[in-house]
């Protein structure tokens, strides 16, 4: 079995996931000293898998998003376990464009297995609402940092992680499709999840090994779950660590940045072909 | 037989649209001897040393054997006199799957199309993000995407033909957001594959769910346009975006 520090692949998803981990207005609630929940998306709905507002963090004023699973039957049901609809990413886009306006960087916390894989999503548009977030997010004139606190789950986690910076706490996973889809993809058979993740390189460390993220935030021993407090002073670091330079950048700047980030995001990969999962990942401190 | 079929651009007398591989596309949309193609060089690697169910390297050498190469293939060519920047995706390849080497050629050509002012279409079949270049391949969807927001703001026209089958990180990034949306009857077009959406969520999906005409009753594309109807529509398209 493939392992990363003293966790298997898969121990790592399953702390991903783990019931207790802290969703994103757990940690909004301890980096800001006051927020102010909007919703809707403008155009019909509001998607209650993704939480956003307007938070005072560090004296300033920061648009935050982020996925909320649900912490008991109820709320998952009512949260729809963190899968947005095409609501979501619209809501997702207007509360960026705000952000815009009054120059607030935005700060964006996913936790999603994916988008909401129903009919109704796709009858709504699913896919071009995807699409068009992705897209719009390289216009977005403000800085915006994006961190995976759990999982980030396929094009679903992308449409709200199109940032300057990209960020993962230690126990996240990121991958093209989640475990199971990616078993039943290649295998015809979900059951083959736990294969299909140690082959998908889904952990942090894998990422920051490939150059796809700038920075590991460690949790706390056990994981976040264990002290979400701990785990919110280390978030809140890096994520100072990581605005300070973009808040020095033109807005022009800022964005030619943040397209030769994605433009050229495997180069590191691409230019090693031979990079593959040996390396060892360095400390990001 | 077969001349027959590539009389009615592989269209059946039954009206069903067989998929077609690029260079059938270039035959049926391109004026003669104007296709010039790009980024034929950029091969993929095996990455993530993905072994199961089949190793990567295996798949890759065995598409290879078959003479394609990768799952899209771009250039240069004229539509009705006009020069055109074309991505093609080919099926045949890994289910036509969005990967390094597809996500890159789409970028250069979008780029190269932004800078020089030409329009650029795509032509989709794929089944989404290939799973054995992991993560990489999600990250295509910005990289593309981006590109393509390059290109809208330069004023050049982007035109997306959906064929069957277009869906996951295919239909999320590339596919949707053109100017013009094009789909071919009978395609199916959706994010999640309805096989997918009954196990998750029990549902009875209806008939026609993700169809071509399913999706222009939803908004997402501007029409169906048959195979054999669509280089004349591209040519009125072309020019009156060139007025």
């Amino acid at each position: 079995m493939t392992q990363r520090g003293s966790l298997s692949v898969w121990q790592v998803v399953e702390r991903a996931r783990h019931p207790d981990r802290p969703y994103a207005t757990d940690y909004i609630g301890r980096l800001c000293s006051e927020f102010v929940e909007l919703h809707g998306d403008r155009l019909g709905g509001d998607d209650p898998a993704l939480v956003g507002g307007l938070g005072t963090w560090r004296g300033r004023t920061v648009v935050f998003m982020g996925h909320q699973k649900g912490r008991n039957l109820a709320e998952r049901v009512s949260r729809n376990w963190g899968m947005m609809h095409p609501e979501g990413y619209r809501k997702a886009l207007r509360m960026a464009r705000l952000a815009a306006k009054f120059g607030f960087p935005v700060i964006s916390l996913v936790d999603t297995p994916g988008a909401f894989p129903g009919a109704a999503a796709e009858e709504r548009g699913i896919a071009s609402a995807i699409g068009t977030a992705i897209m719009e997010w390289f216009q977005i004139p403000v800085p915006v940092l994006a961190v995976v606190i759990g999982e980030g789950g396929s094009g679903g986690a992308l449409g709200v992680a199109v940032a300057d910076r990209v960020l993962m706490l230690e126990n996240s996973t990121y991958s093209v499709a989640a475990p199971e889809a990616a078993a039943s993809i290649v295998w015809r058979d979900n059951a083959r999840k736990v294969e299909a993740a140690e082959q998908l390189q889904l952990t942090s460390r894998d990422l920051v090994a490939m150059g796809l993220i700038e920075e590991v935030v460690w949790e706390p021993e056990g994981g976040a779950h264990l002290d979400p407090d701990a785990a919110a002073r280390a978030l809140d670091e890096a994520l100072w660590r990581q605005l300070q330079p973009l808040l020095e950048l033109a807005p022009d700047d800022l964005l030619e940045q943040r397209y030769e980030r994605f433009r050229y995001i495997d180069s590191l990969v691409s230019a090693h072909p031979q990079f593959g999962p040996k390396v060892e990942p360095r400390r990001v401190l | 037989m077969v001349d027959d079929l590539r009389l009615r651009a592989w269209v059946c007398t039954c009206g069903h649209h067989f998929r077609i591989q690029p260079q059938s596309w270039i035959e049926l949309l391109c004026d003669a001897q104007s296709w010039a193609e790009r980024g034929a060089d950029l091969q993929p690697h095996d990455l993530l040393e993905w072994k199961l169910p089949k190793p990567y390297r295996e798949t890759l050498a065995q598409a290879a054997g078959q003479g394609l190469n990768e799952a899209l293939r771009s250039g240069t060519a004229l539509i009705g006199g006009r020069r055109v920047v074309l991505g093609i995706f080919d099926f045949r390849f890994v289910g036509g799957t969005l990967s390094i080497v597809a996500g890159e050629r789409l970028a250069r050509g979008l780029e190269y199309a932004a800078g020089a002012q030409l329009p650029f279409i795509v032509i989709t079949a794929s089944g989404g993000a290939r799973m054995q270049e992991g993560v990489l391949a999600l990250m295509q969807m910005a990289k593309v995407n981006a590109a393509i927001g390059r290109l809208h703001r330069s004023g050049a026209p982007y035109i997306s033909i959906l064929t069957d089958p277009t869906f996951g990180g295919t239909s999320a990034s590339l596919a949707l957001v053109a100017d013009i949306n094009i789909a071919e009857p009978g395609a199916s077009i959706g994010f999640t594959g309805a096989r997918v959406i009954r196990q998750a969520t029990y549902a009875d999906l209806p008939q026609g769910f993700q169809s071509a005409e399913f999706q222009l009753a939803h908004g997402q594309v501007d029409m169906v346009v048959p195979r054999y109807e669509l280089r004349p529509r591209l040519e009125q398209l072309l020019g009156m975006f060139a007025r």
